[in-house]
């Protein structure tokens, strides 16, 4: 009895020296520290929104229409990056765009997550007719260009921020799917599997407590990498007109409705297009980090 | 070999038929009606409506229209577009060419400019070349397509006035298409200013489009290539005092270029997705900014045979490149 309580103690242990082994591997990359850092910026402006924003983002400003950034000479104090063709203030709407966008990823990434997983280790586990249908449905889903397929799923389900996240997470579940199906078929092998099931492991057990947790590492890669893909998705989305709906300050739907300025005021286009591409490259450079320090066929390169 | 291909095939016709019943279904359940769509602002009688309702077949039951539609799709009959009036095949096959002529010098200059990165970086890895490559890279990877397109709009067809903002050609040129891609038509017709005005008008769509896949190829060349410089037959041939320049060329770069060529192949549907947002910002007549429009336009039989048709496009290069695999790597054809 004493030695089958004395286990969780070695466990705990071993996750914790887990983690500063997998720090070590990830802190080494300057990059993904920087990405990390940035991100965790990002996250507190999300959070902090209405208290760091100098304006409301739906104020409009009628006697200061397109006001360029504070550096330009017929800059506005008050403005410190200059207003939208309806007098909005650019920064505290870029402020509040970090909640959508960083939502965005969090619910898609969840959804893709759930769902991929889920028939991903169904597929993977029981393997013959299961494997195949959720297989031959996923191979569906992969034959159309990602963008396209997420348009149209919206345009059935109808424009708007919500439709457009559900959308792309259909689009993007697959890859989770393939990913765990393949590392599952590789674990239900192993002996530890083959232990557990003897020592009378249920099918639910075998599949989640047993064999999942030996999948993680390239699961939490994916995950990131679909973290930016959804946010890129959303933007391209809202660019098109099909995903949040104006007046929301979300970034690719304040591109599509500055896009007849481009040339009249280059500001109103620069600024959530920058918003955009630094919120991803911070998480494309965690991922980098990820991918290196979990994967242990890198490590030794 | 021959074997592997049948194998390949047989397995993707339940996927055809799936894409298939997708096409159909998604559309079917767009909201709105496809006659009140065809009718437009005018309206329709509602003795007019159920006639035509008969007409388009919309009466039968769903399967019925759907085995109707399947059976029209394999004779090579993908409707006719309500908005234009036109048999979908035909518009597809006017605007395919502008899609692909962009897509192909999107490809070229990706591969041009990322092989050779990638290699560099890998030889010089951890030099600043390499750290400076593989930032821009990352970046790239990142970049918001619609974005990037605009701001190159600002610059060079704003600021210094370089490049033309949207279209194929300049529209004092009319040159009856004979290939459907205008760079060769031009030099077909001999008319040189006209080939300029379509190179002119090319260039930032396709610097636009190749953007991702350029990184991409970047970043697996340099990973593919430090994966091949570690193995042993490198060490032996530098060993053997080849220079490095030959070890480099002869030795690594052919077996590292298999995964490459791989990954080439998957960004074309990347590419066809990537076209959508890249001729809606340059005005490019191709099937990307076709699709939106339909779909803007609630034009159901256009987004049917569209989708249907953009998919069976993607499967047949995914197929493609399955096929080159195997012929350069023999191990595949095993499994």
């Amino acid at each position: 009895m004493s030695q089958i309580q004395a286990t969780p103690t070695p466990i705990k242990a071993s996750t914790g020296a887990g983690f500063r082994e997998f720090w070590h591997y990830f802190a080494v990359n300057r990059g993904a520290v920087i990405g990390l850092v940035v991100f965790t910026l990002l996250v507190l402006i999300a959070i902090f929104a209405p208290l760091l924003a100098p304006h409301s983002p739906d104020q409009q400003y009628r006697d200061a229409i397109l006001t360029p950034p504070i550096w330009d000479a017929m800059g506005d104090p008050r403005f410190l990056l200059g207003t939208d063709p309806v007098g909005r203030d650019m920064l505290s709407r870029l402020i509040h765009g970090a909640r959508y966008s960083l939502f965005i990823g969090l619910f898609v990434v969840v959804g893709a997550l759930f769902v991929g997983v889920i028939l991903g280790v169904l597929a993977g586990y029981f393997g013959g007719w299961v494997d195949a249908m959720v297989m031959r449905v996923m191979d569906i889903i992969l034959a159309f260009p990602s963008l396209l397929l997420a348009l149209v799923l919206v345009a059935i389900l109808g424009p708007g921020l919500f439709n457009a996240m559900v959308a792309i997470a259909i689009v993007l579940q697959p890859h989770f799917a393939r990913l765990v199906r393949a590392a599952v078929m590789a674990e239900k092998n192993r002996e530890y599997v083959m232990a557990a099931k003897l020592s009378g492991a249920s099918h639910i057990r075998l599949m989640l407590v047993t064999i999942l947790p030996n999948c993680l590492g390239p699961l939490i890669v994916q995950a990131t990498l679909s973290f930016s893909n959804a946010i890129l998705d959303a933007a391209a989305l809202g660019f098109l007109g099909m995903g949040a709906q104006p007046p929301t300050p979300e970034w690719g739907t304040m591109l599509a409705t500055a896009r007849e300025f481009i040339l009249r005021a280059p500001w109103v286009v620069t600024f959530p297009g920058l918003a955009i591409l630094i919120t991803v490259l911070a998480i494309n450079l965690i991922g980098d980090g990820l991918r290196d320090a979990l994967d242990p066929k890198l490590k030794r390169s | 070999m021959l074997n592997y291909i049948l194998r390949r095939v047989a397995l993707i016709v339940p996927t055809i038929i799936g894409i298939s019943l997708c096409a159909f279904f998604f559309v079917r359940v767009l909201p709105g009606d496809p006659i009140l769509a065809m009718a437009g602002q005018h309206g329709v009688t509602p003795e007019r409506y159920e006639i035509l309702r008969e007409q388009f077949g919309y009466n039968l039951p769903i399967w019925q229209q759907y085995f109707n539609y399947l059976g029209s799709v394999l004779q090579g009959n993908f409707g006719i577009s309500l908005a234009t009036k036109r048999p979908v095949l035909t518009e597809f096959m006017t605007l395919f060419p502008a899609t692909i002529e962009l897509a192909l010098v999107a490809m070229i200059f990706a591969v041009v400019v990322g092989i050779p990165a990638g290699i560099f970086a890998a030889v010089k890895r951890g030099s600043w070349f390499d750290q400076v490559t593989m930032g821009i890279a990352l970046t790239g990877y990142s970049m918001p397509i619609f974005w990037w397109g605009l701001l190159l709009i600002i610059f060079f067809s704003g600021y210094l006035g370089w490049t033309p903002v949207s279209g194929r050609i300049a529209l004092t040129f009319f040159l009856r298409p004979i290939t459907g891609f205008m760079l060769i038509d031009t030099l077909l017709y001999g008319n040189w200013a006209a080939f300029v005005s379509a190179l002119r008008h090319l260039i930032l769509p396709a610097v636009v489009l190749g953007t991702i896949p350029l990184a991409v190829i970047a970043r697996q060349t340099r990973s593919a290539m430090l994966e091949v410089l570690g193995e042993d037959y490198v060490r032996t041939a530098r060993a053997k005092g080849l220079s490095p320049r030959r070890v480099v060329n002869v030795h690594a770069l052919r077996n590292a270029l298999i995964p490459v060529i791989t990954t080439i192949g998957l960004q074309v549907g990347l590419l066809l997705g990537g076209a959508i947002l890249t001729e809606t910002i340059f005005s490019w007549p191709g099937i990307g900014k076709w699709m939106i429009d339909s779909i803007s336009k609630r034009d159901y039989v256009v987004v049917q045979s569209g989708l249907l048709l953009i998919a069976l496009i993607v499967m047949a290069v995914n197929l493609l490149v399955d096929v080159l695999y195997a012929v350069i790597n023999p191990r595949i054809r095993v499994k």
